[in-house]
């Protein structure tokens, strides 16, 4: 499915006026019309929800969260215990993620999420997700061969480390809080955030090592 | 439905492939098909879980053949029709030539925003009584419904136990048809991975789904 995303990228760029549109675009074109002209969406409101999930919602959320569970003891344990209410402790919330569930991952465990049914996804923290996500490869086979689909995103886990798989087939909607990296015992919450990927809160990653600056590198 | 949607455990799809900063959207038509799907479901003229049986429905080869935005915009199709708020005519013609059709409410900018960080949840007040309890062991019920459920065809037969009791929730093999929210508990049940997958489950590995109470019976 992904190989189809640049062709319609490629295409979407050169039209101005009905004539060049693909037959898809015209498709959806004739329904956004047709809704509209019959009043049951506003185009206005479209351009909000576009914007909303394109520009705000989005992976920098999901990051405050797990920099605050690094750094608060307190908060940390709140969240694993009830996450919603905890991440609206940050303002955090919404669509997607009204009942919301926080995995730990630990030396002995590491957590991976998926939807095999669909794309249901912690959109509040994490945006929307991503064309690997909702496609056939990841949805068949997290559940089968979890260190199969990590080695593709170049994680590889010690032997030691056992896996658990949380396939999201109801309303309940999963975040991985991944290890905090060795060495960041200065670093602010903010520098913490900057060092957690989208892809270690779906359980697919690992948070980014510390950067290292050019002064303090070895000579 | 046992349709093409129910992915987990499937071969022969290839490896996953994620895209180096993927963009939220890749082509103009997705973001419009993202944002109609929003707001006609606002409308209250269906739910999510009528969305989602309208998608799974697509034959198998075309469901597999077709992107994920193309997947929502066959299935928001469908639905318009099967609602009568506009006819195959009208969407291909993409103007009006019925009366509109009331709808319950239309999706404006303003206040769309915290309407949206505000969510829609799909848990309910009821007081019956939970069948089952943390760590109690459970069986997932053989059972193959030609509508829509949310119990995966990898787990049916198979024996797991309860590891959280989510709450009650609106039952989606009912609510995706408009019979009724008719409220269920949700619990989380693990299951380890040779349970079900046999000699080629990953050591140690667990899998977890959320399943409805009468997906389960005691084991």
């Amino acid at each position: 499915m992904s190989h189809d995303h640049a062709q319609h990228e490629h295409d979407h760029h050169d039209h101005h006026h009905g004539s060049d549109l693909s037959p898809v675009e015209a498709r959806v074109r004739a329904l956004e019309s047709l809704l509209t002209e019959k009043g049951y969406v506003d185009p206005a409101a479209l351009d909000a929800l576009v914007e909303l999930y394109e520009t705000k919602v989005g992976p920098h959320a999901g990051a405050r969260v797990v920099a605050r569970a690094w750094t608060d003891p307190a908060f940390r344990a709140r969240l694993l215990a009830d996450a919603t209410p905890a991440i609206a402790e940050l303002g955090i919330g919404g669509r997607g993620g009204e009942h919301m569930v926080v995995v730990e991952n630990t030396p002995e465990t590491h957590n991976l999420v998926v939807c095999t049914l669909c794309s249901c996804y912690p959109w509040p923290v994490l945006g929307l997700p991503p064309v690997w996500y909702k496609a056939p490869p990841y949805r068949a086979r997290a559940v089968i061969d979890p260190r199969g689909v990590l080695a593709e995103f170049g994680v590889t886990l010690p032997e030691t480390t056992r896996i658990t798989v949380w396939d999201s087939t109801a309303e309940t909607r999963y975040m991985v809080l991944p290890m905090r990296p060795t060495e960041t015992d200065g670093l602010s919450e903010e520098a913490l955030a900057a060092l957690v990927t989208r892809d270690s809160m779906i359980g697919t990653g690992l948070p980014k090592a510390i950067p290292v600056s050019p002064a303090e590198m070895p000579v | 439905m046992n349709g093409a949607q129910d992915l987990g455990g499937a071969h022969g799809f290839g490896p996953v492939v994620p895209e180096p900063d993927e963009p939220v959207f890749h082509a103009d038509w997705e973001r419009r098909v993202f944002a109609m799907a929003m707001a006609m479901g606002y409308t209250g003229a269906w739910n999510l879980d009528g969305s989602r049986a309208n998608r799974e429905s697509l034959p198998p080869a075309e469901y597999l053949a077709s992107s994920y935005y193309e997947i929502w915009l066959k299935a928001l199709e469908k639905q318009v029709a099967a609602t009568g708020l506009a006819t195959p005519a009208e969407m291909a013609s993409g103007r009006s030539a019925e009366p509109a059709k009331p709808v319950a409410r239309v999706l404006a900018r303003e206040g769309l925003e915290q309407r949206f960080r505000a969510g829609f949840p799909s848990s309910r007040a009821t007081d019956a009584p939970a069948r089952f309890a943390v760590n109690d062991a459970v069986q997932a019920r053989n059972f193959h419904p030609t509508g829509h459920t949310r119990l995966p065809r990898y787990v049916r037969g198979k024996r797991g136990r309860i590891v959280r009791v989510d709450g009650i929730f609106v039952f989606p093999d009912t609510n995706a048809y408009g019979s009724g929210e008719h409220p269920t508990w949700l619990y989380t049940v693990a299951f380890t991975a040779q349970e079900l997958w046999g000699e080629s489950g990953d050591p140690g590995g667990i899998v977890t789904v959320a399943a409805f109470e009468p997906y389960l019976d005691p084991a």
